[in-house]
């Protein structure tokens, strides 16, 4: 088989609203047309497109399909989608890679969280039976997550304010990043609780974006990319939907994951936590002592749905495209309380 | 583009109604006579709610087992703002609760006077819903097991529950595109603009923010007649909810002049059957005090009386 690398990567400021309509196309043309300058390929070249949004955020039935302007799609062009982060679509498209079918993909994710009401949409992708009558909304349910790991001294309140306030400073580097800033810790703790134990700076904001991966098969990644980030490990896995019938303080399916796609020496990780708690979860969980994380402030410092996930394979990507590191880590999450996990390792050859 | 874009509220609602199999069913038709059901798993632990399938072994799960309507909070959060469609209308908890006899925990509502009361080991018991439906909602919450509000009476029914419905109502602020935006501007002053790809040249009506051959943003504005030739149509016969016109009525692909995309009205003012491809039709405004951002200030399209278009002058644009 084939192998895969990420040639190319663009992502769109996350900002709290956006004027664009919720189909996408608006935020996804710049950054086609970024990545294709970047990469010199052209709409002809992607021999397969795959997406990753939400209807459910738009507000609107099939939006995926009037995203499909942004490509262009004529002639005929071979797409798909899935309706979650755009991490999975990654996944679908590296698939069809590996399989030799094309040797070229491009991958995007977008979502215009602003639209609704970001907390309760989210609670249709619950047990639609049991869970989503009763409307649990996103962050109540990590509150509950957050407190059970507190209980057990797993974390603190001042460990989880302490994650925030280091990816707001790592956010400054980053120059699509929503939230930025040097809060101190005590200032953090002096907010009040959104969903106890959970403070604002606990949460990822809303934010509204988009991003774009190229993927390329073998020689053609060569040709495209001085150094590209080869794709050494590619898994994802899936918790129980019952909240209350797993350990919310561990998550065996990003373990799982990890193993798999064999995580071990890695020197970056970026972990798509939504909320504090979380990042301090996977790092122990996934045994990331010695990376560092989130280097571009995380999804704490932005997080546009459906495509934040797929914008941590990038990120990480772009350590090994320029040289700063040699074995990458990005993580992407979709559900509650971190119920499916991907891990994507990639590393440089050189 | 030199105006914000038009946005507007958008509601979303709907009611999903959803058959249930026998653990579910069994599990809300319990439920609805103020009883809670698990189910054994494979490893002998219950389950509640009830699981349809075991977790470790896939197996489907039979045997169900009553539990109490009481328990134990395992972890809880506080909601101070409860949001429309929550258990509660007052500040409550979120609780994950394990009802005595129970392995697994269930999530619900907690009524309590404050944070301050909630805690771990916290023992609660359920408060079950006046008007019970078969739904996870006929436990209305749970309360400190000292409360004392009382029972509801147990009603009886005849019928076990084999279905229930979830209404679903979202609230969103729509917003149209920018290219969508100036053309519900023009509709409003009643002007017809289309935008012109600066690679294929096609004329788009209504605009779209990138051309959907090239993928290029659109940018070149084109004003279009009023006159158009209907490319397809259909006669609508079958009343729906929600019809405005008694059928039978036809709606029709207009094309209008110097625009290369052809979109959907209604063509009135000819009866159904004598409606025709290439026939040439015109536009019909509505008085102009009801005009507003809507392709709807064209109340319909209506003959001309010229001669019929030629096949070939649209047959590019079916």
């Amino acid at each position: 088989m084939p192998e895969v690398a990420v040639v190319g990567f663009a992502q769109s400021p996350a900002v709290r609203r956006t004027s664009a309509s919720g189909n996408g196309v608006e935020l996804l043309v710049p950054l086609f047309q970024q990545v294709y300058l970047d990469t010199g390929l052209s709409k002809q070249d992607i021999g397969f497109w795959c997406s990753g949004s939400s209807d459910y955020l738009a507000g609107r039935a099939f939006s995926f399909v009037s995203a499909v302007d942004a490509i262009g799609a004529f002639p005929p062009i071979s797409e798909s989608h899935v309706e979650m982060d755009a991490a999975w679509a990654l996944y679908e498209a590296w698939v069809r890679l590996k399989l030799g079918e094309v040797d070229v993909a491009l991958v995007y994710g977008f979502g215009k969280s602003s639209a609704g009401e970001l907390r309760r949409v989210l609670a249709l992708q619950l047990d639609p039976y049991l869970m989503t009558p009763l409307w649990p909304d996103s962050v109540s349910i990590a509150g509950l997550q957050a407190r059970l790991g507190m209980a057990q001294g797993r974390w603190s309140e001042r460990a989880m304010a302490e994650v925030a306030a280091r990816s707001r400073a790592d956010a400054r580097d980053n120059p699509e990043a929503q939230l930025i800033g040097t809060p101190t810790i005590e200032e953090l703790l002096d907010q009040p609780y959104l969903a106890d134990p959970l403070r604002a700076h606990d949460c990822a904001p809303i934010s509204d974006g988009a991003a774009v991966v190229v993927l390329a098969a073998g020689d053609r990644a060569r040709e495209l990319c001085p150094r590209p980030a080869w794709i050494t490990g590619l898994e994802h896995r899936i918790d129980s939907g019952q909240l209350g019938a797993r350990d919310l303080t561990a998550v065996p399916s990003a373990v799982a994951a990890a193993r798999a796609a064999g995580s071990d020496g890695v020197q970056v990780a970026e972990l798509h936590a939504p909320f504090t708690h979380q990042e301090i979860l996977l790092r122990q969980q996934l045994g990331l002592d010695e990376a560092r994380i989130n280097p571009s402030g995380g999804v704490l410092a932005g997080n546009p749905m459906f495509a934040a996930g797929l914008a941590r394979i990038g990120l990480a990507a772009r350590h090994i495209h320029t040289g700063t590191a040699d074995r990458v880590l990005a993580h992407a999450t979709s559900g509650p309380c971190l119920q499916q996990n991907l891990v994507c390792v990639m590393g440089g050859e050189d | 583009m030199s105006h914000e874009p038009l946005s507007a509220e958008l509601r979303v609602e709907f009611a999903y109604t959803r058959s249930l199999g026998p653990t579910l069913g069994a599990f809300l038709t319990a439920l609805r006579e103020h009883r809670v059901l698990g189910v054994r798993g494979a490893d002998g632990r219950v389950h509640v709610p009830p699981a349809e399938y075991d977790p470790v072994t896939a197996e489907p799960l039979t045997e169900l087992v009553e539990v109490g309507s009481a328990g134990t909070v395992l972890s809880w959060t506080w909601q101070p703002e409860p949001l429309a469609g929550q258990p509660l209308a007052q500040p409550f908890a979120w609780a994950l609760i394990r009802l005595d006899g129970a392995d697994t925990a269930l999530l619900h509502a907690v009524a309590a006077p404050g944070p301050g009361a909630m805690s771990i080991g916290l023992r609660v018991r359920a408060r079950w819903a006046e008007e019970p439906v078969g739904a996870i909602t006929d436990l209305a919450c749970f309360e400190l097991l000292d409360s004392p509000t009382p029972e509801p009476p147990v009603r009886t029914f005849d019928e076990p529950v084999r279905g229930t419905v979830s209404p679903v109502d979202l609230r969103y602020r729509h917003s149209a595109s920018a290219a969508e935006s100036e053309f519900l501007r023009g509709v409003e002053q009643g002007r017809l603009t289309g935008q012109r790809c600066s690679v294929c040249t096609q004329v788009y009506i209504p605009p779209r923010g990138a051309c959907p051959t090239d993928g290029v943003p659109l940018t070149d504005w084109v004003e279009l007649a009023e006159e158009g030739t209907v490319t397809s149509f259909c006669v609508v016969n079958v009343p729906f909810l929600g019809q405005r016109i008694q059928p039978p009525y036809v709606a029709a692909s207009v094309l209008l002049d110097g625009a290369d995309i052809p979109f959907q009205h209604l063509v009135l003012g000819i009866a159904p059957e004598q409606v025709r491809m290439g026939l040439r039709v015109r536009a019909v405004w509505r008085p102009r005090d009801q005009w507003g951002h809507t392709l709807e200030n064209i109340d319909h399209f209506t003959p001309t009386g010229e001669p019929d278009a030629p096949f070939d002058s649209f047959a590019r644009h079916l």
